[in-house]
Order: structure tokens, then sequence, then C-alpha cells
């Protein structure tokens, strides 16, 4: 690795190891939608509910807030678990959306504008989808950790602490075209091994 | 719906992963709920976010979290929680069927929280004969607006650049610039080094939903739309 630009912490993405076992989650969020079993329940909320925390905290909030929108995550879970389509995400992935809502609808005091959950209800397609999502997903966590450090970055700021394409250009001190064109990059290789894989 | 023009890949992961002022994701998000392909693009990007958190180094949470959340689902009234799982898909299927309208009158979902279902009802402000706007009511954000605009038939704007990007999604009408035309459903999706004069290039009057991330540069790119184009 090359070194690193003063200020933002990259090490994350760099040292960023592969998710362990997706489909295992993805499974039992799909189980927990058709029985409502609160051990199941249980069993995400001890992996799920960390790392969602994990990342509201990184979004910029204090400790008492990260608690109370996990939980409010957490709880959105049991609530929607009958939208959750495993063959369009990853239990992860759907987490990570709602999180995300609920993060950003705290901060601004308004609804993030959504495109709508109809598509996590859609019926659901063919089998073999359900284990190319869950390649995919294990697929990512190994790319997003090859790109280069400055892709990496951008990636990184854009997920972890919401800084739009304007902010992330003032704080690196680069043109707005070329953050840009690092996201495009970063998006054109995870999907080339995506399309690799399939 | 017959889309052309989409939006840019840097622009879908902006959106997913929540780091867009809320007039950019107005805009994205109505774009979505129109067009498959790219509903397609922005599961893919949302994988990116899900597996970001998958690797997250976990954070401790209070001791008795999984006690408090998990009293709040016995709390939670079966007939209350699936009342609001209805309802919920009542207006998820309702958008849905809307957004699969094709006539220029449709309103897609993320914005008829806004302006309502139609098209016909929006109070416009006229800025120059032929062309109107109306703001949307956000609250005050750093660098987010969006408004409708509405431009009658051989109208132009001069040619702008911006300063940030630019996101103008067509919703009624069409209109074309240098890039090409555009028509409804049509994102025009443009960063600093592209400038560009959109022309409404119909008999109908083009209404479209624009934000920018600089807001400064926009109003004076309202300011410069210009009178019927008579010398183009
Ligand atoms: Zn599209």
């Amino acid at each position: 690795m090359e070194s690193k630009p003063p200020g933002e912490d990259v090490n994350n993405v760099v040292a960023m190891r592969q998710a362990e076992a997706p489909k295992v989650w993805s499974d039992r969020l799909s189980d927990l939608a058709k029985t409502k079993e609160k051990a199941l329940y249980i069993q995400l909320f001890q992996h799920f509910a960390p790392k969602v925390k994990a990342y509201i905290i990184r979004l910029g909030l204090v400790e008492t807030t990260a608690e109370e929108l996990m939980q409010e995550t957490m709880l959105a879970v049991w609530r929607k678990a009958h939208l959750y389509n495993p063959s369009k995400a990853a239990a992860s992935t759907w987490i990570f959306t709602l999180a995300r809502n609920q993060s950003i609808d705290w901060m601004r005091k308004q609804k993030y504008p959504e495109y709508g959950l109809e598509s996590w209800h859609e019926e659901p397609d063919e089998e073999n989808d359900v284990c190319e999502q869950v390649i995919t997903s294990d697929r990512m966590a190994k790319v997003i950790s090859q790109l280069p450090e400055d892709q990496a970055q951008v990636i990184y700021m854009s997920f972890y602490e919401g800084r739009s394409h304007s902010d992330i250009s003032d704080r690196l001190g680069v043109p707005l075209g070329s953050v840009k064109s690092r996201i495009r990059l970063a998006a054109g290789k995870i999907k080339m091994m995506w399309s690799d894989e399939v | 719906m017959n889309i052309k023009h989409h939006l840019d890949e840097a622009t879908l992961m902006s959106y997913t992963a929540g780091s867009m002022s809320q007039a950019m994701a107005l805009v994205v998000a109505c774009h979505l709920s129109m067009c498959t392909a790219c509903r397609e693009r922005a599961h893919e990007s949302e994988a990116i976010g899900g597996m970001l958190l998958d690797s997250l180094k976990p954070a401790p949470v209070g001791d008795d979290a999984l006690a408090q959340v998990l009293a709040c689902i016995d709390g939670l009234p079966e007939a209350e929680a699936e009342a609001l799982d209805a309802s919920y898909k009542d207006t998820q299927s309702c958008s849905e069927n809307k957004s699969h309208l094709n006539i220029g009158s449709s309103v897609p979902s993320p914005l008829s929280i806004y302006i309502g279902s139609s098209l016909d009802h929006i109070e416009w402000t006229r800025i120059v004969p032929g062309v109107h706007y109306h703001d949307l009511p956000f609250k005050t954000e750093r660098g987010g607006v969006s408004r409708l605009l509405r431009i009658a038939p051989g109208k132009a704007m001069l040619p702008h650049s911006h300063d940030g990007n630019e996101l103008t999604l067509i919703l009624c009408g069409s209109f074309t610039d240098e890039v090409g035309r555009f028509t409804v459903g049509d994102i025009a999706d443009l960063d600093n080094e592209i400038q560009h004069q959109p022309l409404v290039d119909s008999n109908e009057d083009c209404i479209c939903l624009i934000a920018t991330d600089a807001p400064l540069k926009f109003s004076t790119l309202l300011g410069k739309i210009v009178q019927p184009m008579t010398g183009f």
C-alpha cells in the first residue's frame, strides 16, 4: 500500500476482510420473516446490532443517539422482515438500507427520498439468483479491499462518512470530476468482478 | 416507458450511500421509481453498503439493548403491527402502479409526497413569459435546492455550466440539448464539465424536476433563462 493522505483513515477499507458466510444471515432473516421466531431474531440482533451501531457512529453521531437509532433500526428489522427478499439482497444489504434511512431521517429531520421498497417484495426470482446475490456480496468484500487506495477512500467517505461528492472534493482538494471518476472506476471494478463470477 | 438517459454511476453510488443532499436524492429517487434498469443498478450499489456493514468492527451496544428491543416487540400489538405493514404495502403498491403510468401527467411517488399525484394543480411562479417554477418545501440544508420548472415550447435556457452537479428529470414533454433528446423519465445527470443548452422541442410544455448541489449557481442559472428563442 502506498502512503495515506493525512487525516483520512482508510485502514478499515484496506484491512477489510471477506465477510463471513453472509448466506447464513440471509437465510436466518428470511426464516424470521416466515416464522417470527424470537430465537432467530436474537441471533440476528447479536450479529448485526453492534455493526449497525458502529456504522451510525461512523456517520458522526454521538454514542447515545447511535444506541437509540440502532435500536430503532433493529426494531425495523423485526417489523419489516416480511418485506425482505433474499433474491434481491443479502441480509446485511437490507439492514444497511434500514440503518441508513433511520440515521439520515434523524439527522435531517425529514425523510430521505426513497424509491420505495416495492422492489424488495417483488416476486422472488429463480432460486439461483439467491446464490448469485450471496456470491456477489462475498466477492465485493474482496474487491473493495483490493481497490487502489484513492478509490477505496472515496467509497469509504461516501458510505461511512456520508459525504457528498462536493464535500469529498473539498476535503481531498481534488476536482469534483476526479471524485466522480474515482467512484465510477471503483464501481466498474466491483461490477467487473461481479460479472466474472457469474 | 422508454428511458434512454440514465443516472451516472457516481450519482447512484452517492444516493445509495446516503451521502446525497435531500434535493438531489429526491430527483434520483424519482428516476429510480420510473426506471427498472437503474433500480437494478441501485441494488448493486446497496450491496456495497451491506458488505461495508459486514466488515465494520462491532461497537459495544448497551447491556439492556436487546431486552429493550424485545420489550418493544412484545409491546407492539400484533394487530397494530400488521395494520402498519398493510398500510405501508398499500402505499408501496400504489406508488408502483403510478410509476408505471406513462402519460405525461404522472408524478413519481417520491415527488407526490410534496406535490400530490397530479402536475395539474401546482402553484407556478412566473420568471419570464413561458417559464415558471415551483420550489419544493425542503428545510434549509447546505447545498440543496430542488424545484420544478415549466417551460413553454420553443423556449430555452442560455448555455450554462455548473459549479457542482445538476440533475434534471423530465416529467412531461421533452427537450433537446447538446447531449441528446430527453423525454419523460429521462434524466440529465451533468457535472461541471458539461456545458449545455436545453431547448423545449415539441409543442407541449416541458415540466422537469431540477436539483443542484450548488444553490447559488442554480439561481444564476434561473436568472439566465431567456425569452422566446428567436436568435437560435
Ligand atoms: Zn435509469
